[in-house]
């Protein structure tokens, strides 16, 4: 087994893990970057769709251009990064174990970052294993990553902003988007992101849901059916789309099996796609440096996995003694004003409430270590 | 299909063209690309099918973990398309049910 | 079916009259001015950067909604490519005795041609009346927005907001 010493070891190189590494780096931490797909940049290059927030958020510009730039940045700031390079373990004394090419390495670090992101929800109907059905977020890569039309004529389930943005991403590729499809009796996502595929002529039944998708040996049709107040379908508003291709938008659930494996506390919070670990405003876990930033700490978007990003960069570069605890404050207020600003507002409530949940169980849980 | 001219993307950027071996049949491919790309763009769309009920199965999370895209790559059963990358000659087998991995005997050199 | 953009993703009437961005039906004969049809409380501020007359205001809280100042509005059309929810279209009730003209951004390929006659749709996606494309701009800054001006009858120009797609060939 091959050794790698390093002082902060980031497991995962999307906007969170890019953002971590690239702070750390900055205040001169040696940090190893570890992703195992080719190319770095998570799933923020096949956002394709101008960001939202504010300046400092880099509103108003793309997603793949604002990680092209995080990218330089991480490079500038030299960080070692690791691609190709799949990690299989994390040990409690912060060890990280790590397969490229096929060999078998150990990096071991003084603080972990874990960001390692989320992955799409699954929905059961009959007919919901035929090739044809697909994650949303699977969609959006093949059309805007590897230039591949997963279908013609395609049904979207799921009007949150992931199912809004790759319907409008899937036009703009090239495939139609018969109608969008959506259980609750409210659009999810934005309204404007909606008011992009209304212009377009497609169609959002809300309370209705896939009754079942047709097909042999693959997706030849689908069937919606109306939902009443208790979710139940209402027999007799079946209605039928002859599509190739069935997208799947019903949210996303953070990858945490390496949190589990270091032993970190959890908390079960539905809002945030599930289980997620405990951290306090540094982005430290249960496991003292061990550090979480991005969707693991709960399913939110692109903006805020590289706020959080951020800050566990600076706080693990501070632990180290690599940023003042005067520098490192500055910079942390700064970063936290502008999570707050993302959780704002009607869209951002609940994710608000469920942030403040999640620090407040995890001052409750660092109580009762101290009283113990 | 390829989205060879995309309004945001601009055009498909030219890539070095290879030829995928699926179950013996040459297809083009770029080099580099996801194995599961390629597939899709040719049209494929049942990778492997499940062990009991021999069901078809395709693309789901084109991040790696769903494992539905498990193809036999090269001979190597059980592999993720949707993260394994092109190389020239590559041949890929639609997969019917589990296969057993063959062990090679090196494995505890690495 | 209930109305308002979080159950159709269409502004209602109501939805639009109270939009702080939405100029006046007077300012709007006038001649060009922003049109912004931004109803929900959502964090994003680009609009109000992209102004350089100042006619745009959000303030210190970003979630509150861009309220458009009529008289320093010129109608130049900076804050339509700038705006990632596509809710900004310029109006021209001036234009002629009998057309106005609507600038708005579009995303999809082909792209009209000046000169084209083309189908304009509402804000729900149905065809309204036909228009003629006056202008199609798509410089670098855009980030790969177009930005296409049309021409149509008056009274549906309060209507209009985009057109049909091209067929791509």
């Amino acid at each position: 087994m091959r050794q790698i010493e390093t002082d902060i070891a980031v497991i995962g190189a999307g906007p969170a893990g890019l953002s971590a590494a690239y702070q750390a780096a900055a205040a001169g931490a040696k940090v190893t970057l570890i992703d195992e797909n080719k190319r770095p940049g998570g799933q923020l290059f096949k956002q394709i769709h101008k960001f939202f927030g504010s300046r400092e958020h880099h509103a108003g510009v793309r997603g793949y251009l604002i990680g092209e730039e995080l990218l330089t940045q991480v490079k500038e700031s030299g960080a070692d990064v690791m691609l190709d390079s799949l990690v299989y373990g994390l040990l409690p004394d912060k060890s990280v174990g790590v397969i490229h090419e096929g060999l078998n390495y150990s990096v071991k670090a003084k603080k972990i970052i874990i960001a390692s992101g989320a992955k799409e929800n699954y929905m059961a109907f009959p007919g919901s294993t035929l090739p044809g059905v697909m994650g949303a977020g699977a969609a959006q890569t093949m059309i805007n990553v590897n230039r591949v039309l997963p279908g013609k004529r395609i049904l979207m389930v799921g009007s949150g902003n992931v199912g809004l943005i790759v319907s409008y991403q899937l036009m703009q590729a090239g495939a139609e988007v018969v109608a969008l499809v959506e259980g609750a009796p409210k659009i999810g996502g934005y309204g404007v992101h909606a008011g992009k595929l209304r212009r377009a002529g497609v169609p959002i039944y809300v309370s209705h849901t896939i009754k079942q998708v047709y097909g042999k040996e693959e997706v030849e049709g689908v069937q919606i059916a109306a939902l009443d107040e208790h979710w139940n379908m209402i027999e007799g508003t079946e209605q039928d789309f002859d599509v190739d291709t069935v997208c799947l938008a019903v949210g996303l659930n953070p990858m945490t099996e390496l949190a589990w494996m270091v032993g970190c506390k959890f908390d079960y919070i539905p809002a945030f796609g599930g289980h997620v670990p405990l951290h306090d405003r540094n982005m430290e876990t249960t496991v003292k440096g061990v550090y979480v930033a991005g969707d693991i700490t709960g399913v939110e978007e692109a903006s805020s996995a590289m706020e959080e990003g951020n800050m566990a960069g600076v706080a693990a570069a501070e632990s180290l003694g690599y940023l003042s605890h005067e520098e490192a404050a500055v910079k942390k207020e700064q970063i936290q004003n502008r999570l707050n600003v993302l959780r704002s507002g009607v869209f951002g409530e609940r994710r608000k409430s469920s942030k403040e949940k999640q620090l407040a169980d995890m001052e409750s849980y660092q109580k009762g270590e101290m009283t113990r | 299909m390829r989205v060879e001219k995309h309004p945001i993307l601009g055009d498909l950027p030219q890539q070095k063209k290879v030829t995928l071996y699926y179950n013996g049949r040459p297809l083009e491919a770029y080099e580099g690309e996801p194995v599961a790309a390629a597939l899709m763009n040719a049209g494929i769309r049942v990778f492997r099918t499940t062990a009991k009920r021999k069901e078809p199965r395709g693309i789901f999370c084109a991040i790696g973990r769903c494992t539905d895209c498990m193809m036999i790559v090269d001979g190597v059963p059980n592999t993720r398309t949707c993260v394994t990358y092109v190389k020239d000659g590559m041949r890929v087998e639609k997969q019917e049910g589990l296969v057993a991995l063959k062990h090679t005997g090196k494995e505890a050199e690495k | 079916m209930r109305e308002g953009v979080a159950y159709t993703g269409v502004p209602s009437k109501e939805e639009l009259r109270q939009a702080p961005g939405v100029p006046s039906q007077e300012r709007m004969r006038q001649g060009r001015v922003a049109v912004i049809e931004c109803v929900q409380e959502i964090p994003c501020n680009p609009c109000e950067s992209a102004c350089r007359f100042q006619a745009i205001h959000i303030g210190e809280q970003i979630t509150d909604l861009p309220r458009i100042d009529e008289e320093k509005c010129t109608g130049c059309g900076a804050c339509v490519a700038a705006c990632p929810g596509l809710a900004i279209t310029v109006v021209d009730k001036s234009y002629s005795e009998t057309e106005g003209t609507i600038d708005f951004p579009f995303e999809y390929l082909p792209l009209p041609q000046k000169g084209d006659q083309v189908e304009a749709v509402s804000r729900g996606g149905e065809v309204v009346c036909p228009a003629r494309v006056l202008s199609v701009k798509k410089p670098k800054s855009y980030q790969g927005t177009a930005v296409v001006s049309i021409a149509v009858p008056l009274e549906f120009v309060d209507e209009v907001r985009s057109i049909k797609r091209l067929c791509r060939s």
